[in-house]
């Protein structure tokens, strides 16, 4: 019996480990797309700054520089986004794909270039990672059933991106609904002319939320190369912006939906690691191949099924043009 | 009512000598005005005689390529509505300017939120809407989605929006075009409670009996310029009728008298609502007979654009019917443009732009555009490309379309040229019925007498023509018969000999009962 909530508890604790790009990344979407730009580029700029982050952690020994070097590059690519898609009225979608061909060409050339070792970043180790934190008392509380458990497994154990993604919600939560930047990128995205008319500028919001956007993107990335991960994998970010992208229209554009989407894509992520090579009644061994298409398969179903009552923001991907 | 005007304190706005182009459009020209404070001012003018340009300039939304803007007599320079509002001007758009999602406190908050969190304005704002509301009779629920609202509610929430903000000169474009007439009363009445609080009012509008009822003085503007200041009490609605359309040197054509024929297409009580609800055709009936022109007047924006679309099959009827050809057409029994094509039903529409032509494509791909089944113009599989360039050669010599390159993209023709090629295409189909919307609408002199011809020999042709026009002068240069549109009804029918600019004017401003209880 303890056992099996140790186990429980070992699943929801990798849940929450693979959510946090997510999460972050999901967040970075939902505020750009309140502004009204749609960003197919999240992707991209979490590969880009996982790359930056485990670079410059590497070369500095200092996760917190490779941090910041992360969140520099995903705010750069922001920005060259906002420079063709709001300055030049360009095309959201293409100029978001043409981000993540760049980022994923990119990464790789340099990487081989620098390092030679095939793509990788070579391996961090020491303050070059962020550690895992352990709470106070966690050690003496592991041995306690369920509540120690729970303390010492659950909420102690995880590096501090982990907990700043959590915080996260709460915090772009009340920035859209309590405060009055908030209230004007919630405009921009549904009636741009209406904010112009109050005087407000539509092209300033939407470069703030696409500043915004790199950065929860850039501690995405760095969090997948300093903090999950050991160092930079080529393509490490597999389709996880695509993912975030899924759980924000899931969400509806709201934070805390948009968490619990994030959660459960991650739990299904974190079953398919556990379920590989376990026997499960009536089917026999699970093909591994399918519990790893699980989040993807979930993914069309639940966007098929829940699209329809998903309403995106009214100006989302229109490029604000005055008209006469 | 009180006085009117209050000459001793200085202008709320004066605009002088204010210009502005778009592209080649010289939307205002050399337009000057003076509002007194406290008064509700009057700007009347057809749609696109540069009434909503000019006070977009005033708000700041556009910037004028020359000439001066005062605001209570000091010189202000409007790079932004930002600017406007700081000078105390608020606009209601003729489109609102609301996000539907938020809730009516949410929309007044936007742009004057009282500091970086909300909370705090939120409050302010709640007592301040309270205030406003008793003041000005402007009840309205603040925890409301704009969005549910009904439109003469959301039109509460812009005005309440601008006094917010503390605006004492409020614009007002169009106000009552989406409003019941109940509802228009009830906003007439909100902004004399503000003019009798010291708020100056300008009032947009190209209703006459609006501008008759309510303003204290009164501008005219025509293609861009201002042409007359009136004080509202010393004119009439006719002679407001006049100064706004114009009097032009006719083009007259060597007409012959009409020969009508059997009624080629009928309308039986038609009438069209909107998805709004709103009544945008009421009750129209009429005949329109093989070898006669019918004309119909109006100032724009009075139906006749949702009549040609319900008598070309793009709509159909709420209510009443129409018969071509014996084909009953009513809301269970639709037409779509293509049907009525093939029953002889040709539809040159009023905005070739949008909905006579595609503008990439070639004029060769235009002048088959609707036909491109014809079995002249397309085999099993493929267009019959070398036919059809040919074909369009023909059409581009006959009607001297010109450059003559089937090729050329059909936006890189001039407006006359591209409306001669739509003409070639609809009547070389030699249809029974001949729809016509705006057919020299941005077309220059030359090519305007040309289409004249073309259409009138049509007519001679044993053709039912239906023409519907702004420009009065050709209403009455080619109808045999007029008909009269306003507010969605026919509201007078005129032979075409028998008909002068004068009592049409009238009948256009719906003033004919008016005149005749004074005459």
């Amino acid at each position: 019996m303890a056992e099996d909530f140790l186990l429980v508890i070992l699943t929801l604790d990798a849940t929450i480990r693979v959510s946090v790009p997510l999460i972050l990344a999901a967040l970075a979407g939902l505020v750009v797309e309140r502004s009204g730009i749609i960003d197919i580029g999240l992707e991209g700029k979490m590969l880009a700054a996982a790359f930056a982050a485990g670079t410059v952690a590497y070369l500095s020994g200092s996760a917190w520089l490779g941090l910041g070097a992360g969140i520099v590059i995903s705010v750069l690519l922001a920005l060259l986004h906002g420079f063709a898609c709001i300055t030049h009225r360009g095309n959201q979608i293409v100029s978001g794909v043409a981000i993540n061909i760049l980022a994923s060409g990119l990464t790789v050339l340099l990487g081989i270039s620098w390092f030679s070792l095939g793509g990788l970043t070579p391996p961090l180790t020491g303050s070059a990672r962020f550690m895992s934190l352990t709470w106070p008392g966690a050690e003496v509380l592991a041995g306690t059933p369920i509540l120690g458990q729970l303390y010492a497994e659950l909420l102690s154990g995880h590096n501090i991106l982990v907990y700043l993604a959590f915080l996260c919600v709460p915090a772009v939560w009340w920035l859209l609904y309590r405060t009055r930047f908030g209230l004007r990128l919630r405009a921009t995205g549904e009636n741009p002319a209406a904010v112009d008319t109050a005087g407000i500028s539509v092209i300033r919001m939407r470069y703030l939320a696409l500043i915004i956007c790199g950065i929860l993107c850039g501690i995405a990335g760095s969090y997948l190369s300093t903090g999950h991960g050991a160092g930079f994998v080529r393509e490490m970010t597999a389709g996880k912006g695509f993912i975030a992208l899924a759980a924000m229209i899931f969400g509806k554009w709201r934070p805390v939906p948009v968490l619990f989407a994030c959660l459960l894509f991650g739990f299904l992520d974190a079953i398919a690691i556990r379920l590989q090579g376990v026997e499960v009644p009536l089917i026999g061994e699970m093909p591994v191949q399918f519990i790893q298409a699980l989040p993807y398969i979930l993914t069309v179903v639940l966007l098929a099924g829940f699209i329809g009552r998903a309403i995106a923001p009214k100006a989302s991907g229109i490029p604000y043009v005055k008209e006469h | 009512m009180t006085t009117a005007g209050a000459p001793a304190i200085a202008p709320a706005i004066t605009l002088r000598g204010i210009n502005k182009h778009f592209g080649p459009v010289h939307a205002n020209r050399d337009v000057s005005l003076s509002v007194p404070a406290g008064s509700i001012h009057g700007i009347v003018g057809e749609n696109g005689a540069g009434k909503s340009t000019l006070m977009s300039i005033l708000y700041g939304f556009y910037q004028a390529d020359s000439g001066a803007i005062e605001v209570g007599g000091k010189p202000c320079s409007m790079h932004g509505p930002e600017d406007a509002l700081a000078a105390g001007i608020g606009m209601v758009h003729q489109h609102f300017m609301l996000v539907d999602v938020f809730t009516v406190l949410e929309n007044i908050l936007l742009g004057a939120e009282g500091g970086p969190l909300l909370a705090g304005g939120m409050a302010a704002a709640r007592a301040e809407v309270a205030r406003l509301e008793a003041e000005y009779g402007l009840q309205i629920d603040p925890d409301a989605v704009v969005g549910e609202l009904a439109v003469g509610l959301r039109q509460r929430v812009e005005l309440l929006k601008a006094l917010y903000r503390g605006a004492n000169i409020l614009i007002l474009d169009e106000p009552t075009g989406v409003l019941t007439p109940q509802e228009a009363d009830r906003l007439f009445e909100i902004l004399r409670a503000m003019r009798d609080r010291g708020v100056t009012v300008i009032l947009i509008s190209h209703k006459l009996q609006e501008i008759m009822a309510i303003t204290d003085n009164v501008s005219v503007m025509r293609a861009g310029e201002m042409v007359a200041h009136r004080r509202t009490a010393e004119t009439t609605r006719a002679e407001l009728a006049e100064l706004m359309v114009g009097r032009q040197v006719l083009l007259r054509l060597d007409k012959t008298a009409a020969q009508p024929g059997a009624v080629a297409l009928r309308a039986d009580d038609v009438s069209l609502s909107d998805d709004a609800g709103i009544r945008r055709l009421d009750g129209i009936s009429f005949d329109l007979r093989a070898g006669e022109i019918v004309g119909i007047a109006g100032v724009s924006g009075n139906g006749q654009s949702e009549l040609l679309e319900v008598l070309a099959g793009i709509r159909p009827p709420s209510r009443g019917r129409l018969a071509v050809h014996g084909r009953i057409i009513d809301r269970e029994h639709p037409a779509d443009a293509g049907e009525l094509r093939r029953l002889g039903l040709a539809h040159v529409p009023e905005d070739r732009q949008r909905m006579g032509m595609i503008p990439a494509f070639a004029a060769w791909e235009t002048a088959i555009l609707g036909y491109h089944h014809d079995p002249a113009y397309t085999g099993p599989l493929l267009l019959k490309g070398a036919d059809i360039v040919a074909d369009t050669a023909g059409k581009m010599a006959r009607f001297d379309v010109r450059p003559a390159d089937p090729y050329l993209a059909s936006d890189s023709f001039s407006g006359g040229n591209q409306q001669k090629l739509v003409l070639a295409r609809e009547i070389e189909r030699r249809p029974d019925i001949l729809l016509v919307g705006q057919p020299t609408r941005g077309v220059d002199i030359g090519a305007i007498e040309f289409i004249h011809q073309q259409i009138m020999q049509m007519r001679d042709r044993g053709c039912a023509v239906l023409l519907v026009s702004v420009e009065l002068d050709e209403i009455l240069s080619l109808s045999d018969r007029i008909l009269v549109m306003f507010e969605g009804r026919i509201v007078g029918e005129v032979d075409g000999d028998k008909a002068d600019a004068r009592t049409i004017g009238l009948m256009m401003a719906n003033a004919m009962d008016t005149q005749a209880a004074h005459g």
